[in-house]
């Protein structure tokens, strides 16, 4: 039982509870975490690969644009507390990326340009949950947000989004990621609230 | 890049005594938070609050740690006008208040003695701090914590605020221990006769600055997303290695 904070009283309007998970609040903006400074990557030397299937795959980035790829509007959730509703994002589907891969794995660590890594099941991947995104908001994803091309993975905190992305490595195991390091929740089911290890 | 793993079940929610508040400007208060069984925390962590309304409503923000290792916990809150939990705790909370808190959280953007060393032991060469607006929390805990473990690190603190009634722990950091250097900035307006920097920190600012990237500095930057993006790319272009600049960014929202 929570003790009250005496004079605390809500000042928000009450989020929709079947959009906005537990512990959450709305906001408009959209802040920038990451860990150190943001990493340019020219266009002529980007690759986005798979690495631990049958055979290593990999895309430059004029093969990755002529993939098939998809709009998606969706609410995404941040670990920090702030959900961003109807966000607008234009990527190539991970059952594309993936299905172009043989692989018996049931992991992933997605790795990023600055040394970035996250790590997720590969069934939170498939079934049209998850995406690399290149566009956001109707243009190209800036920088401060990724881009040139992110993760977009948004049913799980948005740590698990990695910024940056080149690419996956498909593991038998799961391991940790950046973040999941310094403790922070393997999965990161928003609804469950797992934000910490153990949670 | 050191850094300690940490698997096992974070700490759960406690309940915490509000102690005393310090007034550090118009906007940002200092509050000391007596938690019976906190476990401790590293200089750059911060720690997660609940508030609970009458009705049950709770809200959640995650603090910076504003005390160093060893010291009682405090955190210290700038006043967002269109939020809920800062117009709170900055204006609302007294001393014998209870709230509960989460952590201590992040284990990233901390320092320690050590803290860049090669082997982790030993100096890992100076330390450069630059700090926008209420950024400077995480990096005031750093400065505590060197002089706190005897640590003889050099450290520049480079520290941007709008004016100089904005700046936080300024009593403190005018008379700062031997080996720590404030430089500041104003950059909306400045005292009469001000013979500081008077302007947003840029290139040229850093270069005369920060310490040479041959002297191995480790560097930490934390504010709003605009300042941290701006000086994270700068120390990179004067050479210093991206995973020697750790980040922490405050989004303009939230409260």
């Amino acid at each position: 039982m929570s003790p009250v904070s005496r004079g605390f009283r809500r000042k928000r309007e009450a989020a929709p509870a079947d959009r906005v998970p537990p512990g959450q609040y709305v906001t408009k903006d959209f802040p920038v975490l990451s860990a150190g400074p943001t990493p340019h990557t020219p266009l002529s030397t980007w690759t986005f690969s798979i690495d631990g299937g049958r055979e290593p795959k990999s895309w430059t980035w004029d093969e990755f644009r002529a993939l098939p790829t998809e709009q998606v509007t969706t609410d995404i959730h941040c670990v920090t507390r702030w959900s961003k509703l109807d966000t607008m994002w234009e990527g190539v589907s991970l059952d594309v990326l993936l299905g172009a891969v043989e692989y018996d794995a049931r992991y992933v660590l997605a790795f990023s340009d600055g040394g970035y890594t996250t790590n997720l099941p590969v069934a939170d991947l498939l079934g049209g949950k998850a995406w690399v995104a290149f566009g956001y908001g109707g243009g190209p994803l800036g920088a401060e947000h990724g881009g040139p091309a992110r993760l977009l993975v948004p049913h799980l905190y948005f740590w698990k989004s990695a910024k940056w992305v080149r690419g996956l490595q498909l593991r038998d195991t799961d391991v940790p990621g950046f973040w999941e390091n310094y403790g922070y929740n393997m999965y990161g089911d928003p609804w469950r609230e797992q934000r910490y290890a153990g949670d | 890049m050191a850094g300690t793993a940490v698997r096992g079940r974070l700490t759960t929610w406690q309940t915490a005594t509000v102690g005393p508040v310090t007034d550090e400007t118009p906007k940002v208060r200092t509050l000391r938070l007596e938690v019976p069984d906190w476990p401790g925390h590293r200089a750059g962590q911060h720690v997660d609050i609940r508030l609970t309304a009458d009705d049950g409503y709770q809200a959640e923000r995650a603090y910076s740690i504003a005390s160093a290792p060893g010291e009682p916990l405090a955190i210290t809150v700038e006043r967002l006008d269109d939020g809920e939990v800062s117009p709170y705790l900055t204006e609302e909370a007294r001393p014998g208040d209870q709230l509960e808190v989460r952590g201590p959280i992040g284990g990233y953007f901390v320092w320690e003695p050590g803290s860049g060393s090669d082997s982790g032991s030993g100096s890992g060469g100076p330390l450069l701090l630059a700090a926008g607006g209420s950024g400077v929390v995480p990096l005031r805990a750093i400065v505590r914590e060197r002089s706190r473990a005897g640590s003889p690190v050099p450290v520049r603190l480079l520290y941007s605020s709008r004016s100089w009634e904005d700046v936080i722990y300024s009593t403190e950091f005018g008379l700062p221990p031997g080996g720590v250097e404030v430089i500041y900035t104003l950059t909306r307006s400045q005292p009469r006769m001000w013979q500081g920097y008077a302007r947003r920190v840029d290139d040229t600012m850093l270069a005369e600055v920060a310490w040479p990237a041959s002297e191995r500095p480790l560097a930490y930057v934390c504010g709003p997303t605009s300042f941290v993006e701006s000086v994270a790319a700068g120390l990179v272009k004067l050479g210093y290695p991206a995973g020697r600049v750790k980040t922490e960014r405050f989004g303009a929202t939230g409260g």
